[in-house]
């Protein structure tokens, strides 16, 4: 029995369930869309407002907003999949079956890149159907930003499972807030330098603020700034072996506690 | 022939309460034990222990030859569990939720089993159903479905027939009597229906406040209480009554 069919065995589970709800489906695409023609209209407004400059503003405005939807519909996509297995009461059956807690996370990362397409590529065809911003104008090392915030996206995923493998489903709102509450220190729509000196070294633990400096280096001059993405991978590579200790960690303790079972009620 | 289940020593503690205290026991392959005990006696903390989902605090477990405490995937993968108090996903049809786990559990021929339950189980015409849309006792045979998409070689069964009329209860208690004929499999039942455990149970263990306080056949029970019915057993250790006389 290999491994790769009990993961597709779980990821077989989320994909029938979205076969099986439209309004899921749509919930997907839903926020990213809404927040595109938000902040598209915003950058459309500054750049009428300011000539070149703005147009420049705008491009940075709209890449941030569709980069970080990578990163946020990364990290909800495993999040919630998640809690889609205590809401449904399964998470007993899930866990007594040969499904062991690496295959668990490996289908919830995979579901979550189906989940984050379905909802990133409707925003990036808006931009550019509505708003002639194109992000693929970034170049191959777009794939390398996508790739960075895809795993902190992860990272961050996999410390929400570990609180709600110790708290219950008392610590699921952190799936849906957890990544906003991060949003000031990730230097999406700013610099780093522009956050008080006291916040810098916050911002500078964060890949996203390292992605987010190299995306804006490329709109502004064209040049890729490699130490930044150099930086984002080692910080995800150093916070990915956190949280998956302390996954294994809040994994051995449920099985300790008794949690596996109740952990919805 | 090896033990199906062995279990020596088991001690389950949360903080200063002790679920289940030093307990042992073993089941030879093809049998049905019964676990009996009322609520808080430790049989669930019992069975989440023998399906690893629980660490104990000391003791060993081993099934069907396997130690949990090491190899417990490889156990996982010849057994199976069903509880009416863990759900299968409601939105997914009855097809779909045994694919799910026919896949977890690497299930040769899929389709074809998935088609032999249904005909067994008397669900062929709900394959296509959302599992949340079932009566309770469509539920439970589906459930049923699912703990035997494997094959399994132990089945641990927590209140089978828990909510289910007396009609449905006796289909499901005899289909587990007649699977068991034919597969050798060995079933471990926690159950509050002493009928059912009498019908069904070649041995049980009877358990109070996290240890097991007596075991035997249910003829034995009934002997060594000097009663008729395995109800008026429970009663008597649940409420430390003294035993009746023995039957002659």
């Amino acid at each position: 029995m290999s491994a790769a069919r009990r993961i597709w065995g779980l990821m077989y589970r989320h994909l029938a369930l979205y076969r099986r709800s439209w309004p899921r489906l749509l919930e997907l695409a839903y926020w990213p869309t809404l927040q595109m023609l938000i902040w598209g209209f915003t950058s459309a407004y500054i750049a009428s407002r300011m000539g070149l400059e703005g147009q420049l503003a705008a491009g940075i405005l709209l890449g941030g907003v569709l980069l970080w939807e990578v990163a946020l519909r990364s990290q909800m996509g495993v999040a919630i999949s998640f809690l889609e297995e205590i809401w449904s009461r399964n998470l007993g059956h899930v866990f007594v079956s040969p499904l062991r807690p690496w295959e668990l996370v490996a289908a919830l990362l995979t579901i979550s890149v189906i989940r984050m397409a379905i909802g990133v590529v409707p925003a990036v065809l808006l931009a550019w159907a509505l708003y002639a911003f194109n992000l693929f104008a970034l170049g191959p090392v777009l794939v390398l930003f996508a790739v960075n915030l895809i795993a902190m996206g992860w990272w961050i995923a996999l410390g929400v499972v570990s609180l709600i493998l110790r708290h219950g489903a008392g610590a699921e709102a952190l799936a849906w807030s957890v990544l906003f509450g991060i949003t000031p220190f990730a230097a999406v729509f700013y610099p780093v330098s522009v956050l008080p000196a006291l916040l810098q070294p916050v911002a500078l633990a964060l890949p996203a603020a390292h992605v987010f400096e190299g995306m804006r280096a490329v709109l502004e001059t064209g040049i890729v700034h490699w130490h930044h993405l150099a930086w984002a991978t080692a910080l995800n590579i150093g916070w990915t072996v956190a949280a998956a200790l302390l996954f294994a960690r809040q994994f051995r303790a449920a099985r300790e506690r008794g949690a596996l079972l109740s952990i919805g009620e | 022939m090896t033990d199906a289940i062995r279990v020596t020593g088991l001690t389950k503690r949360y903080g200063i309460t002790l679920a289940v205290d030093n307990i042992g026991f073993s089941a030879r392959a093809g049998d049905t034990i019964g676990l009996l005990g009322g609520n808080g006696a430790g049989k669930t903390t019992t069975i989440g222990m023998l399906l690893g989902l629980l660490i104990p605090t000391a003791g060993s477990i081993h099934v069907l030859g396997h130690d949990m405490a090491r190899d417990r995937f490889a156990a996982l993968a010849r057994m199976n569990f069903s509880s009416p108090y863990v759900a299968l996903p409601a939105r997914l049809s009855v097809a779909e939720n045994l694919r799910v786990y026919g896949h977890l559990y690497g299930v040769r021929g899929l389709e074809r089993r998935i088609d032999e339950l249904a005909g067994e189980l008397d669900l062929v015409a709900l394959l296509d159903r959302p599992a949340g849309e079932l009566s309770a006792g469509q539920k439970t045979r589906v459930a049923l479905a699912k703990a035997l998409i494997n094959r399994p070689e132990l089945l641990l069964l927590d209140e089978p027939t828990a909510s289910l009329d007396p009609d449905t209860g006796d289909m499901v208690r005899g289909w587990l009597e007649r699977y068991r004929a034919a597969s050798g499999c060995t079933i471990l039942l926690a159950s509050h229906n002493m009928a059912e455990v009498e019908r069904l149970c070649s041995d049980v263990l009877m358990m109070k406040q996290g240890r097991i306080v007596d075991r035997g056949s249910p003829g034995e029970l009934l002997q060594r209480y000097g009663r008729d019915d395995l109800e008026e057993v429970f009663l008597d250790i649940a409420r430390n009554r003294p035993r009746a006389e023995a039957a002659p």
